[in-house]
């Protein structure tokens, strides 16, 4: 399943990183501490967050992480959505929580 | 000269500071410690600033105002101004910006204003410990804008610290100088966030009770007992420095 799957089952909104939508996509990470998923999250996760930080993108690219959700309608920072034009980590956006999305992603990516 | 500074006390309107954190008490023990130089850094306010300013001036304490913002990411700063015009700049900035949830004094505790006499002149009614919608970097820069110095406070902590909420500091983030508490030393933070050891470290006793007052401090060579004395220190200007502690 790659970011373009999830983003087009879960009707989320493509804000930046369009050249990362081939990603493949092995599970997921729920998580806003920046140092927890530096130290917890798989490779080939999405992560699900409300940091907009710059710094999700330096932790994405470390963990090679697929793409971030942001939760509850949120875009990411000016200089965030450069980085992660330039890194090729998407970041998508919901209008749901985190509690919501995490469950209907978990539902989605194990269903086959 | 060397002078002796605190510039992370919280005073009684911090929801988490003892009760006995009045401005009075505050500088009695300030001048009991030999500080020269110290700051109120409240929680989300500078409103116990000017009459600390005005008590400390009596003893010959030099007083500046501050603020320990909550940012975005709920990251602790401590922001520090000297005039009564950027106190209020500091002070409005913070009232914007704040996601306003009502005080309960019951389980966070009071968070009062008092006058010389120790008599409650005001409550705060929203919670000052809750984040302000501003990202670290626009806290950052408004201090810039501002002219206030800007410090993350006790980053080698594991809660409401740069490197706790953001893993690590952020390159772009411009800062006059760095908060360590004295848990950790300076070499191994610098070792282990990939920091070049000649960025200022400073330590402040972050005195919640008043005994703490002064307990941790930090020492400077600085010209002039001022603001700009003091970013002269961080920035290694003019023959100014901070001490160095391990």
């Amino acid at each position: 399943m790659t970011v373009k799957d999830i983003s087009e089952a879960l009707n989320l909104k493509v804000c930046s990183g369009h050249n990362g939508l081939d990603n493949e996509v092995t599970g997921g990470y729920t998580s806003d501490l920046l140092s927890d998923v530096m130290g917890n999250a798989p490779a080939g996760a999405v992560w699900i967050t409300l940091q907009t930080h710059i710094n999700t993108i330096a932790v994405a690219s470390l963990k090679d992480l697929a793409a971030i959700i942001l939760v509850k309608g949120l875009e990411p920072d000016a200089n965030t959505a450069d980085k992660s034009n330039e890194e090729n980590i998407p970041i998508l956006s919901t209008e749901l929580q985190a509690f919501e999305i995490s469950g209907r992603l978990y539902n989605l990516i194990n269903k086959k | 000269m060397r002078v002796k500074a605190d510039l992370h006390i919280h005073s009684v309107i911090s929801p988490c500071a003892d009760l006995e954190m009045s401005p009075v008490n505050i500088v009695n023990r300030a001048l009991a410690n030999n500080l020269q130089l110290i700051a109120i850094a409240d929680h989300n306010s500078t409103l116990h600033g000017p009459l600390t300013k005005e008590l400390a001036k009596r003893h010959g304490i030099h007083c500046l105002y501050g603020a320990e913002i909550t940012s975005k990411e709920e990251i602790h700063c401590l922001c520090i101004v000297e005039t009564e015009n950027q106190r209020v700049a500091l002070q409005d900035f913070i009232e914007n910006n704040i996601l306003k949830i009502s005080n309960k004094p019951d389980v966070f505790g009071y968070q009062v204003v008092v006058n010389e006499q120790e008599e409650i002149i005001q409550e705060v009614d929203y919670y000052l410990h809750a984040a302000l919608n501003k990202s670290i970097n626009e806290v950052s820069e408004f201090l810039q804008s501002i002219q206030g110095i800007f410090i993350p406070a006790h980053v080698d902590r594991l809660k409401y610290s740069l490197t706790s909420q953001l893993g690590f500091i952020p390159p772009d983030l411009k800062f006059d100088a760095l908060e360590i508490s004295k848990n950790s030393k300076v070499s191994d933070f610098c070792s282990h966030n990939r920091i070049e050891s000649s960025k200022t470290f400073i330590r402040n006793s972050d005195a919640h009770y008043i005994h703490q007052v002064g307990e941790i401090y930090t020492e400077y060579e600085i010209n002039d007992i001022s603001l700009a004395g003091l970013r002269d220190a961080f920035d290694k200007k003019n023959g100014a420095f901070v001490y160095p502690f391990q």
